[in-house]
């Protein structure tokens, strides 16, 4: 219980650059606050900048095991807290063959051995250290913050046949939206708050080189150098880091050691993915177009 | 003043900022700063950042007041106090040159470090306004601004970047960019002094904007306008994604029985689950009337922008751009066009509503209704844009009554407080008889708006 997730900022920072990820000063002291103080971590940013990534880097930093929650409209608490399991219980009365006493019955098919534990219940039972990663809240019905009220600020479960489950060890909570809606005022209030943007050109060169190694030098100053200038210009989707890595391996895949207009407007609709977009871009840049 | 006395000070100037920090947050946020070292100011910045922001929006806010409530430095701190007084008179027309050489050098190296000893010179140096009564600012960003002029160091500052090796483009932006950034740091200089000096309470409630979603848009200046226009993008896509939410959860319309007697059969005839036939989604024919005169064009392309990102939710839109005379622009979104070519030709239309440039509502109505009456019919919604600001000429009422008689719907929208609504030429209060009238001053009241008619 008292062991902490990081002892400092900077041992945050370290571990989580040991664990493949770049981090600026907020990030990393973020990430340890919301270790220190035990409370849930919501980030949140543009798609692609990083948000479930980080959560991943934390797990391995701290050796702790990811538990993950992806939202989706339409979940509810069967699929993301616990459920009964029917077939088994049905299953075990059918085997009694009306033996036993009802009120027999009724305590043993309400026991552990029947519980189907999802991801919410699991992460609060488990003894070892684990990052609970809920991805893309603001997808879920308001519902279901209701339900992460009591896991957020208590870190417990309450089950009528079997009572509350609390947590004995708290796990290390991150939730990740991309603010498609706001969420609630009583959810944010129990959460730290870290927005993740899109990174400066220099920490985004460092992401680039450390996720795809073998890249050279002067080309990922150059492919960082259009992203930066692409980021500028209004567009519908800014490319982000994770189009930024993929446009990285495909200069790979293709074997190109110097990124020119030509290859820039060749391999553009990795980056852009609107087509208004790209016109846009040729624009902007003054690409020649083949 | 206690550390305490401070935090409590920031927590309420967040507050009448219009961040709402619970006490529970507060208690976080100071539970937050013990277990971090104190040593750094962004540190404390961040820490506090992690526990009161919960709104991306909100941050600029929230930097402007912790700059305030937690400076930098007190006076023109240590560096600056020997340097100040070397001849009595600090402002003079040698040390304004010494001063813009050496800004000149920082601009070119980009060193953020000397920038801003300079930006706390330059407030010092130039910015004084010694001598001026009680209760009146005594540092000025402006003066020392207009003292100091680093707009004319452009030239030299491209000339510099272009013998580095970048093209003429990169260079201009990047000169601007820069000399952007001075400015800024010279404007926040001149805050902390006056903070300083008055008490942190009185600035913040002087100084500090309010996020770009609550920013008027008569008040908006042309960085806020980009900013805006950057908005309005996410602003529709969590419109829409607000509205397929929403009508899922209408989804259930009347029972299908067919559907449940079939699905019954496998569970022995009972029918356990109910399925039914789905809702046919509402769709509005929405016909957006906007008055582009200076005053007000803003707001209606932004209207216009929004309402044209969201086209799936309507049957169709047209939209009419008029000052006296009426001009359609509906071909001018397509889909998939891009936002800066829109407004360019929505620009360029302006000068096919004018016939005298002059706003003249009374004409721009009579001329819609003789020229595209068939665009209003039963099933169409009419939407009008502008201030009602006619120029005292004649209002057309009965042809606007007529007008909104034959739609389905009509509403107004007005970018001005209501209680200016009535006041001078403003006619609000004549057409607001005959079309409810709303007020939509900011991005976040036209998502309401936009989000309410759909």
């Amino acid at each position: 219980m008292t062991t902490s997730w990081f002892s400092s900022p900077d041992d945050a920072a370290t571990r989580l650059r040991a664990a493949g990820y770049l981090t600026d000063d907020a990030t990393a002291l973020t990430a340890y606050l919301a270790g220190a103080l035990e409370k849930p971590l919501l980030v949140e940013g543009p798609a692609g900048v990083g948000k479930t990534e980080l959560a991943k880097a934390v797990a391995r930093a701290a050796g702790a095991e990811l538990v993950r929650l992806q939202c989706y409209e339409g979940l509810d608490e069967a699929r993301a807290l616990y459920e009964w399991n029917y077939k088994k219980q049905l299953l075990r009365i059918q085997a009694s063959g009306g033996e036993d006493s009802w009120s027999e019955t009724h305590d043993d098919i309400f026991t552990e051995e029947f519980l189907l534990t999802r991801p919410l219940l699991s992460a609060i039972r488990r003894d070892e250290p684990t990052v609970l990663l809920i991805d893309e809240v603001d997808k879920t019905d308001v519902e279901v913050e209701g339900l992460l009220l009591e896991v957020l600020s208590d870190f417990q479960v309450t089950i009528p046949e079997l009572g509350t489950v609390s947590a004995t060890r708290r796990p290390f909570v991150v939730l990740t939206s991309n603010a498609s809606r706001e969420l609630s005022e009583a959810v944010k209030r129990r959460c730290l708050f870290l927005h993740l943007g899109y990174p400066d050109a220099e920490r985004e060169r460092a992401i680039v080189t450390s996720q795809v190694p073998g890249l050279d030098d002067k080309v990922a100053a150059q492919l960082v150098d259009v992203v930066v200038r692409l980021r500028e210009l209004e567009l519908k989707k800014a490319p982000s880091i994770a189009e930024s890595i993929d446009w990285a391996r495909t200069l790979i895949a293709l074997q190109i050691g110097d990124l020119d207009e030509a290859t820039v407007a060749r391999t553009l609709g990795v980056i852009l993915k609107h087509a208004s977009d790209q016109r846009r871009a040729i624009k902007e840049l003054k690409l020649a177009v083949s | 003043m206690t550390l305490l006395h401070t935090h409590i000070g920031f927590v309420e100037a967040l507050r009448s900022a219009g961040l709402s920090v619970s006490l529970a947050e507060g208690l976080d946020a100071i539970g937050a700063l013990e277990k971090v070292r104190w040593h750094d100011r962004e540190t404390v910045r961040a820490a506090y950042a992690a526990t009161l922001v919960k709104r991306q929006p909100q941050r600029v806010t929230f930097d402007a007041v912790f700059d305030i409530y937690f400076p930098r430095l007190i006076g023109s701190g240590v560096a600056g106090e020997d340097a100040a007084d070397d001849d009595g008179v600090p402002d003079t027309g040698a040390q304004l040159e010494r001063f813009r050489e050496a800004l000149a050098e920082a601009l070119a190296s980009g060193d953020q470090q000397a920038l801003q000893d300079l930006a706390v010179e330059a407030v010092a140096r130039f910015g004084a306004m010694p001598g001026r009564g009680p209760g009146l600012s005594s540092w000025s960003a402006y003066t020392s601004l207009q003292r100091v002029s680093p707009a004319e160091l452009m030239d030299r500052l491209v000339q510099g970047m272009l013998s580095g090796g970048l093209d003429a483009e990169q260079a201009q932006r990047a000169a601007g960019r820069r000399i952007g950034d001075f400015t800024r740091l010279v404007e926040g200089d001149a805050r902390r002094r006056i903070a300083e000096e008055k008490g942190p309470e009185h600035v913040t409630d002087v100084t500090v904007r309010p996020t770009i979603d609550r920013l008027d848009f008569t008040a908006a200046r042309r960085s806020d306008l980009e900013e805006m226009r950057r908005e309005i993008y996410p602003l529709a896509r969590r419109l829409a994604a607000r509205l397929t939410k929403e009508q899922h959860a209408q989804r259930r319309g009347p029972l299908d029985v067919r559907r449940t007697v079939r699905a019954s059969i496998a569970t022995g005839g009972v029918p356990l689950t109910t399925h039914h036939r789905p809702r046919r989604p509402h769709r509005t024919d929405l016909v957006v009337l906007c008055d582009v005169s200076g005053s007000v064009a803003n707001f209606a392309q932004f209207t216009l922008m929004l309402v044209f990102a969201l086209r799936e939710a309507f049957s169709g839109v047209r939209a009419f751009t008029f000052v006296d005379d009426v001009v359609e622009v509906s071909d001018t979104f397509r889909p998939g066009t891009d936002v800066v070519e829109v407004m360019e030709s929505l620009a360029a239309s302006i000068s096919h509503a004018a016939l005298w440039g002059r706003t003249n509502y009374g004409r721009a109505l009579t001329r819609f209704a003789e020229q595209h009456a068939d665009a209003i019919g039963p099933r169409s919604s009419l939407l009008v844009l502008g201030d009602a600001r006619s120029n005292y000429s004649d209002l057309a009422l009965p042809v606007l009554s007529d007008l909104a008689g034959r739609a389905r719907h009509a509403w107004w929208l007005n970018p001005e407080h209501p209680r200016h609504w009535g006041t001078g030429d403003s006619a609000a209060d004549s057409y607001g008889e005959i079309v409810p009238m709303g007020e939509c001053r900011n991005l976040a009241q036209l998502g309401e708006f936009v989000h309410e008619i759909v």
